[in-house]
């Protein structure tokens, strides 16, 4: 009788012990997969996938299941999104998501789910991490202004332009973008006389390009998706013809990749990027291969998208990895391990967190060019390796100049 | 002032850009009562295959037309298929079109993907124009679609008032009833109606994927603009659509040229205005 109790509770500790040890992990992605961003959205998923992929689908013995979820680029909307995988499917770890705003909305709403760890997708807005940052939220990637590093300081001695003006999306990932740009370029002594801020999904800007001043020397154009798409067809239909500045995601391979006669304008562009489809790092041409491999329908290269989704992704397996599998404790163990992590980024870089778990990279200024089959890729131009968040500059300094906005900084 | 007088003719153009959009709708709801919310997937479905035959064939023309007639059997399959069968029910209807133009979407979004397309301009098309007077560039294609508006518009007017059909019609939007007493086949005369309503919605859509671009997406914003050029102009009638279509063209672009940030309230104020003054439109007909 004895024997048999004991040859129960033996059991029993086993049959305990299996899920404990083998425990699913549920990683929900949220990203956009409606409306203009929609292509953009779906390349990072397949970022996060392969990450995923290249686990296995499973840490320690931990099955990872990937649960997605889109959200609209409004903030609301990834709030929903976030919710309903944490509340309705039970998530243990949350990527995403894709746009600036959407990102600031999950920051705040991570301080009421403690026991959940949000790692961001692609959303490059400042202040995520730079004020008022969450502790359980982490950005294995930079901010917007990270990704114009090296383009300002381009913009006015090598190209030699002095005055630009700037059109942008109103909403906070281009301030970002904007100030990463004019930081450097007005440091170096350029104008920027005018700023343009239309609204997310306008379709006709031809107003806007006949208001651009005649006097200045290029245009630095913060635009995404169908919206870059549409100023740049109507900016060259209009006659103009003034040369092309990219913010990260205007000139990314997705633009390039979409189908119109506008794309000759954007042949010598410059831009600031920590995603170049046509790098020839080695690191970087294993993950084209493995990326194409796995996604036969993807891009030509991964978009900016499927970079940043991939290493907030690879981060969060790396850290599994790590803690063996262990999230008990709030996540205690697993959120050390994300802390002290550093791994080899597909650029070839050190991944590498700064106090508010924002991530120190490798930055790009890149310029546009015709391949031999003529399709447009971007080439390397310089490569700017370990950019903080600070850009370079003293703390205080840099958190004094205040958070971005329509007006500042301003250089006129 | 350079700049004022470009603005006003940008605001015309995109005017009849909604003008070619909202008619097709405003046309449906004249004759039926029936707020189509499946017009912007129309729309959205003529660009796309308007585009498909351009990459194709080559021919601007004929993406036009057969983007225009995919999306007039698309509507007429819409009306015969399911709204017929609801007719006189103008909520189920509505919430029925929400739900097609919702499955539509997202068909599209799969067999022609996420990305942003433009439709090639032939040569004639595709540069620009030195205005004269003003002395600046201006996109050909912009000019074309004023004309081609203006065309669509005096054609409309021409069948509606002048032929026989267009009496028809004329008469089914005064008092149903009596024209199915009188015996005309009340049902094919609603399933032509849509597939009219559909084919200037998908000419459209080859139009604005030419001169703009297409996107998913775009469906949502032409239904909003197309919603809102009918409410301000008044529902069923084609002047009333070219007005309204006038207003919130030119109030977009003045926005977007004076104050970007807050262009988008002027269309609304537009709205709201008229909705307090003069709910049934500018020129619509009161309901008795």
């Amino acid at each position: 009788m004895n024997k048999l109790k004991m040859a129960a509770s033996a059991l029993a500790l086993c049959a305990m012990a299996v899920p404990a040890s083998a425990e699913d992990v549920k990683v929900g992605v949220i990203s956009i997969l409606e409306g203009a961003f929609a292509a953009l959205g779906q390349d990072g998923i397949r970022g996060a996938e392969l990450a995923v992929l290249e686990t296995g689908g499973e840490v320690d013995g931990n099955k990872i299941e990937v649960i997605t979820m889109s959200s609209d680029a409004s903030p609301d909307s990834a709030v929903n999104a976030a919710r309903k995988l944490i509340e309705q499917d039970g998530v243990d770890i949350i990527v995403g998501p894709l746009s600036g705003s959407e990102g600031l909305a999950l920051r705040d709403l991570s301080k009421s789910y403690p026991g959940v760890t949000f790692l961001n997708g692609s959303s490059a807005a400042q202040d995520t991490t730079l004020r008022d940052s969450s502790d359980n939220f982490y950005r294995f990637g930079g901010d917007g202004a990270q990704w114009m590093v090296g383009v300002g300081d381009y913009a006015f001695n090598d190209m030699g332009y002095k005055s630009v003006a700037v059109i942008a999306e109103d909403y906070s990932f281009p301030y970002t973008q904007v100030l990463g740009f004019m930081t450097e370029f007005c440091e170096a002594g350029g104008k920027v006389p005018e700023k343009f801020w239309t609204p997310i999904g306008n379709k006709d800007y031809s107003s806007v390009v006949y208001s651009i001043p005649q006097d200045v020397d290029a245009l630095f154009v913060a635009l995404g998706g169908a919206d870059a798409v549409n100023f740049l067809t109507q900016y060259s239909q209009a006659g103009g013809e003034k040369p092309i500045i990219g913010g990260s995601i205007t000139i990314d391979q997705s633009i390039l990749d979409s189908k119109g006669p506008f794309k000759k304008l954007l042949v010598g562009a410059p831009a600031g990027t920590p995603t170049v489809g046509d790098y020839d790092g080695d690191e970087w041409k294993a993950f084209t291969a493995s990326y194409t491999e796995a996604f036969p329908d993807g891009f030509s290269a991964p978009s900016i998208f499927a970079h940043h989704y991939y290493m907030s992704a690879k981060a969060a397996m790396l850290a599994l990895d790590e803690v063996d599998g262990d999230l008990s404790d709030d996540h205690a163990a697993f959120r050390a391990a994300l802390n002290d992590l550093t791994f080899t980024t597909p650029t070839g870089g050190t991944m590498r967190l700064d106090k508010n778990r924002n991530g120190v990279i490798d930055n790009f200024v890149t310029e546009v060019y015709e391949r031999e089959d003529g399709s447009l890729g971007n080439r390397v131009v310089k490569v700017v390796r370990d950019v903080d968040q600070l850009l370079g500059q003293d703390e205080e300094v840099f958190l004094a100049s205040g958070p971005v906005s329509r007006d500042n900084p301003s250089c006129p | 002032m350079t700049l004022f007088l470009i603005v006003t003719l940008n605001g015309l153009t995109l005017a009849a850009l909604y003008f070619l959009a909202a008619s097709g709708f405003s046309l449906i709801f004249g004759l039926m009562r029936t707020v189509n919310m499946a017009h912007g997937a129309l729309l959205l479905l003529g660009g796309y295959v308007g585009y498909s035959i351009v990459d194709v064939t080559g021919s601007w023309g004929l993406g036009v037309v057969g983007g225009g007639l995919a999306a007039a059997l698309a509507g007429a399959i819409v009306q015969a298929g399911v709204l017929g069968w609801m007719q006189g029910d103008e909520l189920r209807q509505t919430l029925a079109s929400i739900a097609i133009s919702i499955i539509m979407a997202d068909l599209m979004l799969w067999y022609w993907g996420g990305l942003t397309y433009q439709v090639e301009l032939p040569d004639a098309l595709a540069g620009g124009q030195r205005l004269p007077v003003l002395g600046v560039g201006y996109a050909n294609i912009r000019l074309a679609l004023m004309g081609f508006a203006l065309v669509v518009g005096i054609g409309l007017w021409f069948l509606i008032q002048r032929t026989r059909f267009g009496a028809v019609i004329r008469a089914g939007v005064d008092d149903q009833d009596m024209l199915r007493a009188l015996g005309y086949p009340i049902n094919r005369i609603f399933v032509i109606v849509f597939a009219l309503g559909g084919m200037l919605a998908g000419m459209a859509g080859v139009v604005a994927a030419s001169a703009l671009s297409i996107a998913p997406g775009t469906d949502l914003q032409f239904l909003l603009s197309s919603l809102v050029v009918v409410i301000v102009g008044g529902m069923g009638s084609i002047g009333g659509a070219a007005l309204g279509a006038l207003l919130v063209g030119l109030a977009e672009q003045y926005g977007l040229a004076y104050a970007p940030t807050y262009g988008v309230v002027f269309t609304f104020a537009i709205m709201v205005l008229v909705l307090a003054v003069r709910p049934q439109g500018l020129l619509g007909k009161a309901e008795l």
